[in-house]
């Protein structure tokens, strides 16, 4: 079962959690990714964060990296959350939660997510500093991490 | 017709989110797309980032897709979510 929500509105990781394992006791192992905000990034101090999106485009990105994780690995439930818009620095940003019967294929879908997400979600970062407020620019190291399931898949 | 869409940065650069565009006779994929548009000089040369990333009718997809008549093209700054 996949869930992709994109919203505004704070979340609580706890909720989520308990939420994907609910109703399933096949599900033997849940693992959970949560993202906040950094309150300093880059030698600055952050303020605020503005995250601006594709609408639509969002959705399908999310729905297709969740299902090619289902293709990958024997998954029973993905969850994946994103918020957009204004955001205060501690607060949660994005939460992927993946389910099976056993941990190593909760563990290896989670990162893939979240790995893929950071190279294939339609989102972009708006700092706002002491000095003015910046777009986040992409990291190589995103790409590098978002790459090593393509090695994977050809040395399979 | 064409519809062009941009975002984050290049949306304020551009000073635009969404242009709609004549065909162009010749044109094949989005990078004609792009070039078309980089001609047109200031502030449009910020497409010529080394780290564009585009999308053809909302999914990702390289600069040489094919592009027709009719389809919605975005271009954006390499993506940061997470």
């Amino acid at each position: 079962m996949i869930t992709v929500q994109v919203q505004e509105a704070p979340f609580d990781p706890g909720q989520l959690t308990n939420s994907v394992h609910a109703g399933n006791q096949a599900i033997g192992a849940v693992v959970c990714f949560t993202g906040y905000v950094r309150d300093f990034n880059l030698q600055h101090s952050v303020q605020g964060l503005f995250l601006e999106h594709f609408p639509g485009m969002t959705e399908k990105s999310l729905e297709r990296i969740a299902e090619e994780a289902s293709q990958r690995w024997p998954l029973l439930a993905v969850h994946i959350l994103h918020r957009v818009g204004q955001l205060e620095p501690g607060e949660p940003i994005v939460f992927v939660a993946a389910a099976s019967a056993h941990r190593e294929e909760a563990f290896n879908a989670c990162a893939f997510i979240m790995d893929y997400l950071k190279t294939r979600a339609p989102f972009w970062k708006k700092e706002q500093t002491s000095t003015g407020s910046r777009w986040v620019e992409g990291r190589p190291s995103d790409q590098q991490a978002a790459a090593r399931w393509a090695d994977d898949a050809e040395s399979s | 017709m064409i519809t062009v869409l941009f975002f984050a940065r290049y949306k304020e650069e551009l000073q635009t989110d969404k242009l709609q565009l004549d065909w162009q006779e010749g044109w094949q994929s989005l990078e004609d797309v792009r070039a078309h548009l980089i001609q047109r000089g200031t502030p449009w040369t910020t497409l010529e980032d080394p780290s564009l990333m585009c999308a053809r009718n909302q999914e990702m997809c390289s600069l040489d897709t094919a592009v027709r008549a009719g389809d919605e093209v975005a271009f954006f700054p390499m993506v940061t979510g997470g």
